[in-house]
């Protein structure tokens, strides 16, 4: 721990419920300098690396005097590997080793506003920011040891956090000796130049390596403490009060039978009612106590999921759309007209959101498991009524997140539950609650049609995808005269932002409509993209894919009720393709999926170690969405908000699993936590109808009693 | 109505005054400050709450504290001794069988479970003693190399890059 004089007993206090290991003090002008008033968050920019990012070398990064490296940033880690990759790009810069640093993440009283950790932005963004603020720190400490020995910087070499005057040889200055320097504060606290320097691909040491997650041993020994871990002195346990179907309005509740029990505190505020109590048990029971009292209005008549898709299509907004192309269509020789739907789907982090809240004074500090601690320490001041300043979030090492916790509805509960109970309150929502209460991936219907020339290649090309969104809409494929776009609709449930997002429905509709395409064509599956596709990193991904399964060979496996299938794509910067084989059993309805090969290129690869479980992780968890997850609901009601009804992977549906990473050190480093899970529903729906003739458009996707079409 | 309640944990006796119908979860957790063991689920669908009772794996979220009086509870964090990790804590830290890692310590006492029944699993054991966890970040191959190198199966071998 580094003991820095200015500390105050208060910060002491806050920074010692870091967790162990990263116990970190900066100095509190540091720390103040971070704080922004509430609901001022930028936009993101790759410049700092964010929403503002670190302005001042001191705002990233602190050098302890007894030489322990503390580097800052407001991205959090749910499970992607952000930490270890994060701790790379600063040891890279600083010449040290990753064991030399400490990642203090995600704390929005101590790091910089780095942006949300989403849209697989912290490698392109919060990469590139972490090592220009490392990289300007030891600039300085090496211009620092130069004017001490008056000789040019230049001449100076840095290795293991050591400067050494290379000219003379005996000389040298750790991080530490020059931390201590009595100019050193001011020139850290000095702006990041812009033109500061990052090193080379072909000289890194430790970017490029497997460095293992920093904080794993805490993991395996249960040591780590997970936002829904948290404890405060004289902590209270919450829950809250839900209505029986969405938009249902409470229309009177008597909190007397809770405030009754002893070590029971019950909290109204409007529609907001909750209750704490000295332990989880017992705040069950003053919520079952008060429920039964709850009366409700009720709610409107709201569509069902059986009706889901005709729903959507029906409000599409401007009306349905027309093919611009019609008049081809109708004189081509081959057209095709096809809808492939996409079931709402949920995150289910294994972490259900969670917060504890702590006001001491008229200060806020929440521990909670978000996305977006910026955005919910501004959410939390604007729905307290407190300044922004007032407000600390910080985020410990989340369990899960998928794009499923950008939001902070449940550290504004626990907020409202301490306030109300005069002590800290830790909330943590039950699975149904993180079932009903979360949002879901937006369903979708696409809606294609595309027509063919006499010598079989694309003519026409429209493409809309209604409700699930816009990203990628395009297809990478050439075609003559091509419409793709995304059309809102109005949405039966909460959706928002999940791994790769629309680019799954986007990918599958099209990938699928490809291979229909691919048989009207009479062409090989492989064979009809590859003639659509330019050179380029997806058509190399593609072969690459191909290649090591084996397509040219496997496809000629006319084995019954075995096939082959394949689906390729791109989001955010990188690319992916997948070949699966199915085994179907048609007179159960049923198959396996047995086999599935992915190669995925993302430019330069920062952790191999860590990608490969990013991407070994993506295509099973979309394994899920393709062949059983659906939220299921009628009436306001989610029907089956439970790990037994709604099915997610599990050990038995491991595929037999080959992934082919390609390192491309002459390109940039695209984030990879969610392009890798974009491109296995459709190859598996593609090899289904190769093994069975029956072509099933929609995930999930069920063969049942269907016959080939 | 509160009862007090005894039973071991990692071979220290503890004695709980409580309602006994509270889950053994909530007790590890609130009253012991053991929180290695997870609520996941409360349905004994995912296994992250899950912790050994008397050798055996439990889900402690839906086991009442009750019932395991004079029973000896084993939890993730007791697992090994002081510094040194368990034999299935070191397969899954040099494995990194784990991205956020909050199932970790359900699998890691499933394995030690079904380990202490068949040291030596197949891979089709492996998956059928493990299925009853789940890890939402999927895992699930790194876990089952893990658990094979438990098994003293691909030691060493298959060590990616």
């Amino acid at each position: 721990m580094i003991a820095t004089k200015t500390l105050s007993t208060t910060r002491r206090g806050f920074l010692n419920v870091l967790g162990a290991g990263i116990v970190i003090a900066v100095a509190p002008e540091t720390a103040r300098a971070q704080v922004a008033p509430a609901g001022g968050r930028g936009r993101g920019g790759g410049g700092r690396g964010g929403a503002g990012g670190a302005k001042t070398v001191a705002a990233r990064l602190h050098i302890g005097q007894d030489g322990i490296i503390t580097v800052m940033t407001g991205k959090v880690e749910c499970g992607q590997g952000a930490r270890a990759e994060l701790t790379q790009a600063a040891a890279e810069e600083l010449r040290v080793g990753a064991d030399r640093v400490r990642l203090v993440m995600a704390d929005t009283g101590l790091a910089p506003d780095d942006g949300g950790t989403s849209g697989s932005q912290s490698t392109p963004s919060t990469v590139p920011a972490i090592r220009r603020g490392c990289s300007a720190a030891r600039g300085l400490l090496v211009a620092l040891a130069a004017r001490r020995w008056e000789v040019d910087a230049k001449t100076l070499e840095v290795r293991d956090g050591k400067v050494s005057d290379g000219a003379a040889g005996a000389r040298s200055l750790s991080y530490a000796d020059l931390a201590a320097d009595k100019d050193a504060e001011k020139l850290l606290a000095g702006a990041i130049p812009a033109d500061v320097v990052m090193t080379p691909v072909e000289s890194w040491k430790v970017m490029g390596t497997s460095v293992a997650r920093p904080n794993g041993r805490d993991i395996v020994m249960g040591a780590h403490h997970y936002p829904s871990d948290v404890s405060r002195p004289g902590m209270l346990y919450g829950r809250v009060l839900r209505a029986p179907a969405y938009n249902a309005k409470l229309a009177s509740v008597d909190l007397g039978p809770a405030k009754g029990m002893t070590g029971v505190v019950a909290v109204q505020d409007k529609d907001f009612v909750g209750v704490a109590a000295t332990t989880a048990f017992l705040a069950e029971r003053a919520l079952e106590a008060i429920a039964k009292t709850a009366k409700w209005e009720d709610p409107p008549a709201q569509p069902s999921s059986e009706a889901l898709y005709d729903y959507l299509r029906e409000r599409v907004r401007g009306g349905a759309p027309k093919n611009p192309f019609a008049d081809e269509v109708a004189k081509a020789a081959k057209s095709l007209r096809q809808s492939y739907h996409v079931a709402y789907v949920q995150h289910c982090p294994m972490e259900p959101r969670a917060a504890v809240a702590e006001w001491i004074d008229d200060k806020l500090t929440v521990w909670t498991g978000t996305q977006q601690p910026f955005g919910v320490r501004g959410a939390l001041a604007q729905a307290l009524g407190v300044a922004g300043d007032r407000v600390r979030v910080i985020v410990p090492d989340v369990g899960g997140g998928f794009g499923g916790k950008p939001t902070g509805e449940c550290a504004v509960e626990a907020a409202r539950l301490a306030r109300g109970a005069g002590k800290p309150v830790s909330l943590r929502w039950t699975r149904e609650e993180e079932f009903t209460w979360a949002y879901f991936r937006p369903a979708g219907v696409i809606e294609a049609e595309a027509s063919l020339d006499d010598r079989g290649g694309l003519a026409t090309w429209n493409f809309t995808n209604i409700n699930s969104g816009g990203n990628e809409v395009q297809s990478p494929y050439r075609v003559a005269k091509n419409q793709a776009r995304f059309v809102g609709s109005e949405p039966p449930l909460r959706h928002g932002s999940y791994r790769a997002l629309a680019v799954t429905a986007n990918t599958f509709g099209r990938e699928s409509f490809m291979d229909e395409l691919a048989v009207l064509a009479g062409r090989d599956p492989l064979e009809f993209r590859l003639a659509h596709l330019e050179g380029g990193r997806l058509r190399t991904v593609l072969e690459e894919a191909a290649r090591r399964f084996d397509w040219a060979s496997r496809v000629k496996d006319k084995r019954a009720d075995v096939g082959v299938g394949l689906a390729c794509g791109t989001d955010k910067g990188s690319y992916v393709a997948a070949c699966a084989e199915v085994v179907a059993d048609r007179k159960a309805g049923t198959f396996t999926v047995t086999r599935v090969c992915q190669a995925y290129e993302c430019g330069k690869i920062i952790n191999p170690a860590n990608l490969m479980r990013q991407v070994t992780g993506a295509i099973v968890m979309g394994l899920g969405p393709a062949l059983r997850e659906e939220m299921r609901f009628a009436g306001g009601k989610i029907l089956n908000g439970n790990f037994a009804d709604y099915e997610v992977p599990r050990f038995a549906d491991l595929p037999e699993l080959e992934v082919h990473l390609l390192d491309r050190a002459d390109l940039a480093s695209a984030g990879a936590g969610e392009t890798p899970i974009i491109a296995i529903a459709p190859a598996v729906a593609n090899a289904l109808f190769a093994a069975t003739g029956v072509r099933v458009r929609q995930m999930p996707i069920r063969l049942g009693k269907a016959k080939a079409n | 109505m509160d009862s007090t309640i005894k039973f071991t944990a990692n071979g220290e006796r503890r004695s709980v005054t409580t309602d006994s119908e509270r889950a053994l979860l909530d007790v590890l957790r609130e009253d012991l400050g053991l929180t290695g063991a997870k609520y996941g689920c409360g349905e004994r669908e995912c296994g992250a709450c899950s912790v050994l009772v008397d050798g055996r794996r439990a889900f402690s979220w839906r086991t009442p504290v009750s019932k395991v009086v004079g029973k000896t509870v084993v939890r993730v964090e007791g697992l090994g001794s002081g510094e040194k990790l368990h034999p299935v804590q070191e397969a899954f830290l040099a494995e990194g069988a784990f991205q956020c890692g909050y199932c970790t310590a359900g699998m890691i006492i499933a394995a030690v479970g079904m380990l202490a029944e068949n040291p030596k699993p197949t891979d089709a054991q492996i998956v059928a003693g493990m299925d009853r966890n789940i890890c939402r970040c999927c895992a699930y191959p790194d876990i089952l190399r893990a658990v094979r190198r438990c098994a003293g199966r691909n030691r060493g071998a298959e060590v990616r890059p």
